[in-house]
């Protein structure tokens, strides 16, 4: 079936994001040439330039005085770093509130993605059952369904249950099975897991849910942190589903409150440019720190499983 | 004696592992009923209807999606702006993708670092990505403009004006995709081919070139398809870098299709005509999908199949 093949691919993300790739020996012999291999260190360099230049202009940026922000030619660093803008813009608006929900949100909602898609996977991985390669393709073809053609009745259907205003609208729906990717994810991971040690389980009377918890899951941490990182960075993330369901600003996810602040400094004069990239590093810096600590789960899942696509 | 009850035992027990199967996976059942099922149904019924959240719904039948097509020239303008932004950025995005993937496949000093730096923008909220570069776009005091200055260019005004600011949006999203999934997954597909295909090939003559066009690539289309697909409607759905950095200004020059959607809906709260354009935009992107399915036979090659 051609949808299995096509599946395969978005599985080697985490293969890729490791280091096990065997050494290249041969492979591009031109590139050693010792002219070639300066254009192509080069072409890194410029690259990495142009990813992190606009990172680090900001972070530098948050630092400056309001007399260094209008300036051209725009100096990269300011000629004094002035921590305090941090503050500042932390009591310009209650990004240490909008910090607290993000946490309360983001983790709520993944411990539901991960605990539903655990289930879910499992049923497709381990079981047999009349319809079951069918109602998978239903689940791959959700991936391709745009989250707003159901907005406006899911709102609707929330309004009438009274959660307009609420995180329920950001959390709950985590709950019924995480979506295609974690799903599909953790599916494949336990089909690469060998079937004997549920099956000496199963003749040994353990339950299914029983093998689920005590066998599967503890072999599939490293797909488990994949699927963690990239729901962290789904739900921190988010910006379309909490502008349309929260209202009261002490309610906001950072995003929004971001957003919030932007229109706020806007109408509040000039010169907040630097509070704002202070808010914006504000943002960003739990996504930074997430990935850096779990990049080396990434490394050591792949090392364990030895999936590819 | 056992031989003859083993069977019926084994098929209860099939069946009890059905049960349980249907029990594991009703999670998304459930889901797909009330999150996705119901609700594209019921908003098959609201788009029939002038429903605005205030006084009840009454029945228009098709009304709401001919004033999409006959009455409402903003529907025009951001089916114009989401297309031209699609097109452009998203095979830019998949070229950049697979060159930094490429590179990447190289052996090389520091290759975990320069991919962590080229991964990073991908993960950066997108409000604080976009007030990033709505400062770096300024025209009188951004950096790139001072860039530009310093090769001799004197730079537009980018979000300011009706001509740059798409492709000032378009470069925001390259510098936040490019180094992304998109190039995860072609950093995947390239270790996937075997380097025996490239020295035997390199052996008959072939220069890196040709070898990379008639091996790499070939191999390579499954994911070049894959980040097509999801690219595309991604880049369809384009919403937040024009909500925070332009509000769909100026002039509508980047008022794109969910934006539109987003303020007939949650704005004017024309909950009946917001539910037509969610059909529309859901039918476009399914048959635009289908027939990239459809097209991919012709040039997607699955190694190994049958």
């Amino acid at each position: 079936m051609a949808i299995e093949r096509r599946e395969l691919v978005p599985l080697s993300v985490d293969v890729a994001l490791g280091d096990t790739q065997r050494p290249t020996a041969r492979r591009g012999f031109r590139w050693s040439t010792l002219l070639g291999r300066g254009a192509f260190y080069l072409v890194a360099i410029i690259l990495s330039a142009a990813f992190i230049g606009p990172f680090l202009f900001t972070v530098t940026t948050s630092f400056k005085a309001p007399n260094e922000i209008y300036v051209f030619p725009p100096r990269f660093f300011p000629s004094q770093w002035l921590w305090s803008n941090y503050p500042q813009a932390w009591t310009q608006a209650p990004f240490a509130l909008f910090f607290t929900n993000t946490i309360i949100i983001t983790l709520l909602a993944m411990t539901g993605q991960i605990v539903s898609a655990t289930l879910v996977a499992y049923g497709f991985a381990r079981f047999r059952f009349p319809g079951r390669d069918a109602l998978f393709l239903l689940v791959i073809s959700t991936l391709i369904l745009p989250e707003e053609a159901v907005i406006i009745p899911t709102f609707l259907m929330f309004k009438a249950v009274g959660w307009l205003d609420t995180w329920f609208p950001l959390i709950v729906p985590a709950y019924f099975g995480g979506g295609a990717f974690s799903i599909f994810l953790l599916r494949q991971f336990f089909l690469t897991l060998p079937r004997e040690m549920d099956e000496a389980a199963e003749i040994d009377g353990a339950s299914s849910r029983r093998i689920l918890w005590t066998i599967v899951v503890p072999l599939s941490k490293p797909a488990m942190a994949t699927l963690a990182i990239f729901s962290f960075i789904g739900h921190w993330n988010s910006f379309f589903l909490p502008l349309i369901y929260l209202n009261t600003t002490s309610k906001f996810t950072i995003s929004l409150g971001l957003s919030y602040y932007q229109n706020v400094a806007t109408a509040g004069g000039p010169a907040t440019e630097q509070l704002l990239m202070a808010a914006a590093c504000t943002a960003t810096l739990p996504i930074i720190v997430v990935f850096f600590v779990f990049q080396r789960q990434f490394v050591q899942g792949i090392v364990l499983s030895g999936i590819k696509g | 004696m056992i031989a003859k009850i083993a069977p019926h035992r084994r098929w209860g027990l099939g069946k009890r592992k059905a049960l349980e199967g249907y029990l594991y996976i009703s999670p998304f059942l459930l889901g797909f009923v009330l999150f996705i099922l119901g609700p594209a149904l019921a908003s098959a019924y609201v788009s029939l209807t002038d429903y605005n959240a205030l006084s009840a719904p009454n029945f228009v039948g098709l009304a709401n999606y001919i004033k999409a097509f006959r009455g409402d020239p903003l529907f025009w303008v951001s089916i114009g702006n989401t297309v031209y932004y699609a097109v452009i950025a998203v095979p830019l995005s998949l070229l950049g993708a697979l060159g930094c993937a490429v590179l990447l496949n190289q052996r090389m000093k520091l290759r975990a670092a320069f991919r962590t730096m080229f991964f990073l923008p991908s993960i950066t909220p997108i409000v604080a990505s976009t007030l990033l570069w709505m400062w770096i776009l300024n025209p009188d005091f951004g950096l790139l403009n001072y860039v530009l200055s310093m090769i001799g260019i004197s730079g537009p005004k980018w979000l300011g004006s009706t001509e740059w600011s798409k492709p000032a949006l378009i470069l925001i999203y390259l510098w936040g995709s490019m180094g992304g999934g998109a190039m995860i997954i072609f950093l995947a597909g390239l270790q996937g081919v075997p380097h025996e295909m490239h020295e035997s090939a390199a052996i008959d003559g072939a220069n890196l070139w040709h070898r990379f066009t008639n091996i790499t690539i070939p191999l390579l289309t499954p994911s070049i398809f894959f980040n097509l697909v999801l690219g595309l409607i991604g880049g369809l759905r384009v919403f937040t870098v024009a909500f925070v950095a332009t509000n769909g200004g100026p002039s509508y020059a980047t008022y794109f299709f969910i934006l539109h959607l987003f303020n007939q809906a949650f704005l004017y709260l024309e909950m009946g005509y917001g539910s037509a354009l969610a059909w529309i935009f859901t039918f476009f992107v399914l048959a635009l999908t289908a027939v990239e399915f459809r097209l991919s036979d012709r040039w997607v090659y699955y190694a190994g199949q049958d």
